[in-house]
């Protein structure tokens, strides 16, 4: 387990004794899928889906949005329209 | 070395439903930033997707004209990545369970059919906008969660010319089935290209680069012509060409790599599980089928067939769904299909062309058009100013073809008194060609029928004068 690969992909940065903890746990974590492995699927279906549901729709109607003063409430910076965010592309 | 090209393109497609795929909010484009968004489209804690039921409808007509096998259950999954334009951090989308797969688009390459193949059709949501300024970037939100399809082509395209032809019969296809309004610039179609270089000879494909930044299709066959040139000149010097991202600089005419350091994307795929799976069945399928529009291709033939027209002329008139719909509109009125078809395919197309008007935006009613069509056609004026004077007035809409002819005193003149004391006075005035025709140069005659048409400004019937001046001249 790649730790350090994984919380770079999860924009979380960890301290050496972090990393060292959350490796072992997350191998324990791991270890158990081995168990599951051993079970016997033979004749089951795959599942491609948790829910029991299927085919949940909405009709094509619009209803009102939120109040674009309330969209920008959260937003650490913004201005009068826009939320603003570290420019994210050079030149 | 011989060397062959090898194209796929990647294209997504806005849409054409009310609202976005997961969320009741307007898709509408252009209102007030951030002013078109909910909980579910900002990704707010608590807020789940429930997917919009006229989106399945109109992806399902697009995969079926695509002539792809539609799927009998598919599914949505998460991708994830971060980037300001995705609140959520993940965009849904369809991984291994798309809506459709397997299809083909055929274009027409020196008159011979091409097949195309399609990959697959595949749902998934837009992401927000980002504007560019300074040390920030602005976020709106009001795209986001737009629902697009996008359609992968197999690497079938072997020409930049090719590109273009199946983008065009793309967009010609998605607009006729109002599936989507295909407008690059608003950004309803966007493509993005992967292109690679291979001996002709071999059967494995060259390291490609994917191509963006592309803004039209005319954007998109200048920068593969670009790209095939540089990998050839890369090959021939003993290179190798690098798998890459390059955007192409509209500006510059190059395309230039990205330089990212950023290592291979790993998106994580995984089912998305707030949203349950999709069961398609027959029946499904079968009513998308029945309201299947008639595409351009057999309209024109129909055009052909019914109306008498020439392959250029029913082509134009076919061109776009709003033109073949107003031709077709003005045949209800007026059943001359050549004549409404020759003004419609010309002088009307011209005048926009001039004005660099979009047939889609005209304003002009097929009544007026048609009034001023049977102006010409029973001689109460003559065409050249119908083209000239009367089209240009109507085109912007509001005006009455009628009206336009008292004002401007265009009525033809056919009065045979009338003409004739102009005939008389360009006799007089014009000995030699006077005298030119009667030895026998016939030709002669045309001078003078210009003559008398330039006395009446334009407004003598041209036939009348003709008759009247070889009258005068044989006696
Ligand atoms: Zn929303």
């Amino acid at each position: 387990m790649d730790v350090k690969y994984t919380a770079e992909l999860a924009k979380i940065r960890l301290n050496k004794e972090q990393v060292d903890k959350l490796g072992s746990e997350l191998n324990d974590i791991l270890s158990f899928f081995k168990n599951l492995k051993e079970v016997d699927t033979k004749g089951v279906e795959p599942l491609s889906h948790v829910l029991a549901l299927k085919n949940v729709f909405r009709d094509d109607i619009v209803k009102p949005s939120l109040k674009k003063a309330d969209v920008l409430k959260n937003a650490p910076q913004k201005d009068t329209h826009y939320i603003k965010v570290p420019r994210v592309i050079k030149g | 070395m011989k060397y062959k090209t090898v194209i796929g393109l990647e294209v997504h497609v806005q849409l054409l439903s009310k609202t976005k795929i997961f969320c009741s909010c307007s898709t509408a484009f252009g209102k007030e930033p951030n002013s078109q968004t909910c909980p579910s489209c900002l990704g707010l804690p608590g807020s789940l997707p429930v997917f919009n039921m006229e989106v399945l409808a109109l992806s399902l007509k697009a995969a079926l004209v695509l002539h792809c096998r539609i799927q009998k259950v598919m599914r949505f999954d998460r991708k994830n990545y971060f980037y300001p334009d995705l609140p959520k951090a993940y965009q849904i989308s369809q991984y291994d369970m798309p809506l459709a797969q397997n299809g083909y688009l055929e274009i027409t390459d020196d008159d011979r059919l091409k097949r195309i193949g399609i990959t697959r059709v595949h749902l998934e949501e837009d992401a927000g906008k980002l504007i560019h300024t300074g040390a920030e970037s602005l976020v709106d939100f009001n795209r986001c969660g737009t629902p697009l399809i996008e359609i992968v082509s197999e690497p079938d395209i072997n020409s930049p010319d090719e590109a273009y032809q199946y983008l065009t019969k793309l967009k010609s296809i998605l607009t006729y089935l109002e599936v989507s309004d295909c407008n690059m610039q608003e950004g309803s179609l966007r493509c993005d290209a992967n292109i690679s270089l291979c001996p002709v000879d071999s059967a494995e494909l060259g390291a490609k680069a994917e191509v963006k930044n592309l803004n039209s299709f005319k954007a998109v066959r200048d920068a593969l012509k670009y790209e095939a040139g540089r990998q050839k000149r890369l090959l021939e010097e003993g290179g190798r060409v690098t798998q890459e991202t390059r955007l192409w600089e509209e500006n510059k005419k190059v395309t230039l790599s990205m330089r990212s350091k950023e290592e291979a994307h790993d998106y994580r795929y995984f089912p998305e599980p707030d949203l349950p799976i999709f069961e398609i069945n027959e029946e499904d399928i079968e009513t998308a089928k029945r309201s299947l529009p008639e595409l351009a291709d057999e309209r024109k033939s129909r055009f052909v067939e019914q109306y008498s027209l020439s392959d250029y002329d029913a082509g134009i008139l076919t061109s776009a769904k709003p033109l073949a719909d107003y031709y077709e509109k003005c045949l209800v009125i007026l059943a001359e299909p050549k004549e409404v078809a020759n003004w419609l395919a010309g002088a009307v197309m011209a005048e926009l062309n001039a004005r660099n008007e979009n047939f889609s935006s005209i304003k002009l009613k097929p009544e007026e058009l048609v009034e001023m069509i049977k102006l010409v056609r029973d001689g109460k004026i003559n065409s050249k100013a119908a083209k000239e004077v009367v089209l240009p007035e109507i085109i912007e809409g509001g005006k009455k073809t009628s009206d336009i002819l008292k004002e401007k005193n265009i009525s033809q003149v056919s009065d045979e008194g009338e003409i004739g004391k102009i005939a008389d006075e360009v006799i007089r005035r014009n000995e030699k060609s006077v005298n030119d025709f009667k030895e026998g140069k016939k030709n002669a005659i045309m001078y003078l029928v210009g003559q008398v048409m330039k006395g009446s400004k334009g407004r003598a019937n041209p036939k009348t004068v003709k008759e009247i001046l070889e009258k005068r001249l044989s006696e």
